[in-house]
């Protein structure tokens, strides 16, 4: 047993720290209250090689592990969870399958904009009647010669209003026992007969950009299918797994986040002649919520270490985004309770981490799901 | 251009700091690179992409340094240094600094060494004019901008809030002050390839130093910590009587006039 982080991801740390405290951090307020997307930070993040952690070299990515980039979001997240979250969507659902199941040529063509950060990816899964039940998928693609015809509609889509490409989800025909055979497709944005708009005016991670697909006889390329053609469903359920690493490192980031400025609060605010940080009321908050970030942490990292060591780490994930996101809430709401009527405030943040972390709890799979997940893994 | 730039592993003074038996506690500590020094890598690393050459970053101290030193090459440097007094020097102040430097420059070519102006724990700001004097290269402190033209580089410095322009001549020690640039985020590919940049370790024995040669010239009595703030006093009334009020407390109770 080893928890001593490298030397790599420790420097990682400290330089997404100091960038997210210098950068981000004067601008969180605004970026919630206007819910604009802040494209200007994500080219920064790109010029810094974060959005290609995970990826090699070779494809514009910067040689990093699955650690190293759930620090990465974990530290963006402590500041800012709409741009964790952006983040988190842009690598882990829109780089990644690409780079888990894309030939050479859809790997140099798609992957490497988004891995040097010159274009932002998204992953269309959720449709209006389809969410968690992603089998339920009805967006359908038909091959037609040497193009596949899509129509459908996708709902909730992250940052697709600022993406060059789109993986959507679609029917693609049914296998030998007529079940829907379910795959991925890569949608360059600009292709006629998709309208992306957003619209959709959010409780939390309102800087993250939100939209509505609708695919209207959309016409791409064959080669534009990601993966095997029978295996799609796997395959954005392997991609889901790693996602969770992702939220839940977002969660982990506005859990610290809660813990920080609670402390901070309880230490200098006085009230009947002391500290509140003295009334063990407030201590046994303040002790639940860093026993349960560290243990969040120890989670998260865990399932990240497992997924570099090529292991299996499906119920792992899925522990560690239903523990750390359901922490990131209940610590965001003592440290609300802590900071008594200045918490209700968006003055002092802590209000906007309890607002951003109930988004983690939904996404990229509900934490009902989550435990479905493990469940399943169970043998249940 | 050989370039050589003066870095120090330093505790974060924004972070808070505990004092045992006389000693600043490390446990728990943040360490990062003294802040001034990160200006000093920042303009090293500009200078050797206008001009050529190489960049070096040599510090003194144990191994823990080696992941600023790191840090100094996922930035940019081409070389990093590690003077590793760990099992040598038990106590050491500016001399003992500068005496292990003098050494390691012995033999080495350089065009421009640069450093911090001060460093942000002990704030001696000693070392770089120091070492220049023992190298015999003239040197400027505190400067806020550099331009090299041959052998000539032409310098502004902070003075006090004015600026003051000289040129001096190459090889030439400077010290960095705040304004002169805007050190950069290592990136992350910069992180990567750091590990495989060369990072030499040396002790005092390869530089032909014995502990008696280092050992240090001063004497540290005793270390405290600034006394603790108190609370303020808002004072009542009319303005004259507070005026008065506070004239005579600055008078007979916090004596300053
Ligand atoms: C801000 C935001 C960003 C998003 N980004 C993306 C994205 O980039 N790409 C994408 O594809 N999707 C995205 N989504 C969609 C998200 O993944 C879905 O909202 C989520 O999977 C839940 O689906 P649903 O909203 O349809 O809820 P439903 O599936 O209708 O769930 C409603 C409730 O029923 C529960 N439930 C459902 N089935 C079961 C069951 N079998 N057992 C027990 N309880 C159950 C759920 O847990 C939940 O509590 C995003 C959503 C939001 C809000
Ligand atoms: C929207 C809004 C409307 C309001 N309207 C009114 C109004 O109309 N009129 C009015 O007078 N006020 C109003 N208030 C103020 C409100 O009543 C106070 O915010 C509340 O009483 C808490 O006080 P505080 O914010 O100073 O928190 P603090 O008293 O500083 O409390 C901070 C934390 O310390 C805890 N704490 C404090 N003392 C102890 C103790 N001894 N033991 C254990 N824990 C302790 C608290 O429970 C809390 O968790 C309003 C506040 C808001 C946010």
């Amino acid at each position: 047993m080893n928890f001593e982080l490298s030397k790599e991801q420790e420097m990682t740390r400290k330089m997404v720290r100091d960038f997210a405290e210098g950068v981000i951090q004067p601008r969180t307020i605004e970026i919630d209250t206007k819910a604009e997307f802040p494209a200007d930070i994500f080219d920064q993040m790109g010029e810094l090689g974060l959005m290609g952690i995970p990826f090699p070299e070779q494809y514009g990515g910067s040689d990093g592990d699955t650690l190293t980039y759930a620090i990465a979001v974990e530290e963006i997240g402590r500041i800012c969870g709409s741009t964790g979250l952006s983040y988190a969507a842009a690598v882990s659902l829109g780089a990644s399958p690409i780079y888990y199941f894309g030939t050479e040529e859809q790997k140099q063509k798609f992957l490497v904009p988004l891995a040097k950060g010159e274009a932002l990816g998204a992953f269309g899964l959720t449709e209006p009647n389809a969410g968690s039940d992603a089998g339920g998928t009805k967006t359908t693609a038909v091959l037609d010669g040497d193009e596949y015809v899509i129509n459908g509609e996708k709902c909730f889509i992250t940052n697709a209003s600022f993406a060059k490409t789109i993986t959507v989800t679609a029917v693609t025909g049914k296998d030998d026992r007529g079940k829907n055979i379910i795959s991925a497709i890569l949608v360059p944005t600009d292709t006629k007969g998709l309208t992306i708009t957003s619209n959709y005016d959010k409780m939390g991670v309102r800087g993250s950009d939100t939209a509505e697909i609708v695919l209207e006889d959309v016409r791409v390329p064959k080669e534009n299918l990601l993966g095997d053609p029978q295996k799609g469903f796997k395959q954005f359920l392997y991609t889901l797994d790693g996602g969770r690493i992702s939220i839940a490192a977002l969660g982990l980031g506005i859990a610290q986040a809660s813990l920080e400025k609670a402390l901070a609060y309880a230490k200098e605010r006085k009230q009947f002649g002391q500290s509140i940080s003295k009334f063990q009321a407030i201590q046994f908050k303040l002790a639940d919520i860093a026993m349960e970030v560290e243990l969040a942490r120890n989670m998260v990292y865990k399932a990240a270490w497992l997924k570099d060591q090529e292991k299996n780490f499906t119920k792992e994930a899925a522990y560690a985004k239903l523990f750390a996101t359901e922490t990131a809430f209940r610590a965001a709401n003592q440290a609300i309770q802590i900071h008594g009527g200045y918490g209700y405030m968006r003055e002092y943040e802590v209000e906007r981490y309890l607002r951003d972390a109930k988004l983690l709890e939904i996404g990229e799979g509900t934490s009902e799901v989550q435990r479905l997940v493990i469940a399943r893994q169970l043998g249940c | 251009m050989n370039i050589y730039v003066l870095m120090k592993r330093t505790f974060d003074t924004e972070e808070k700091i505990v004092i045992s038996n006389g000693r600043i506690e490390e446990e728990g500590a943040e360490f990062i690179i003294n802040p001034y020094d990160e200006y000093a890598i920042e303009e090293a690393i500009q200078l050797r992409d206008e001009h050529g050459g190489e960049v070096t970053v040599v510090t003194i101290g144990s191994e823990d340094a080696e992941k600023q030193l790191r840090t100094a090459l996922a930035m940019g440097a081409d070389k990093a240094v590690l003077i590793n007094t760990e099992d040598d020097v038990e106590e050491s102040d500016q001399f003992t600094t500068v005496k292990i430097l003098e050494a390691f420059f012995d033999d080495k070519e350089y065009d421009l060494i640069l450093a911090g102006n001060v460093a942000i724990d002990q704030a001696s700001g000693q070392i770089g004019p120091r070492l220049a004097e023992k190298l015999n290269i003239p040197y400027v402190t505190t400067i806020t901008n550099l331009k090299i033209d041959g052998d000539t580089a032409h310098i502004e410095r902070d003075v006090e809030g004015d600026v003051e322009k000289l040129d001096a001549s190459l090889p030439l020690l400077v010290t960095c002050q705040q304004g002169l640039n805007e050190p950069r985020y290592p990136s992350l590919p910069g992180i990567m390839k750091a590990k495989k940049k060369p990072l030499e370790e040396l002790e005092l024995d390869d530089l032909d130093l014995d502990e008696d040669d280092v050992e240090p010239k001063t004497k540290t009595i005793e270390v405290f910590l600034p006394p603790a703030k108190e609370a303020g006093k808002v004072l009542e009334g009319e303005i004259d009587d507070q005026v008065k009020e506070l004239v005579s407390l600055l008078r007979n109770e916090s004596k300053v006039i």
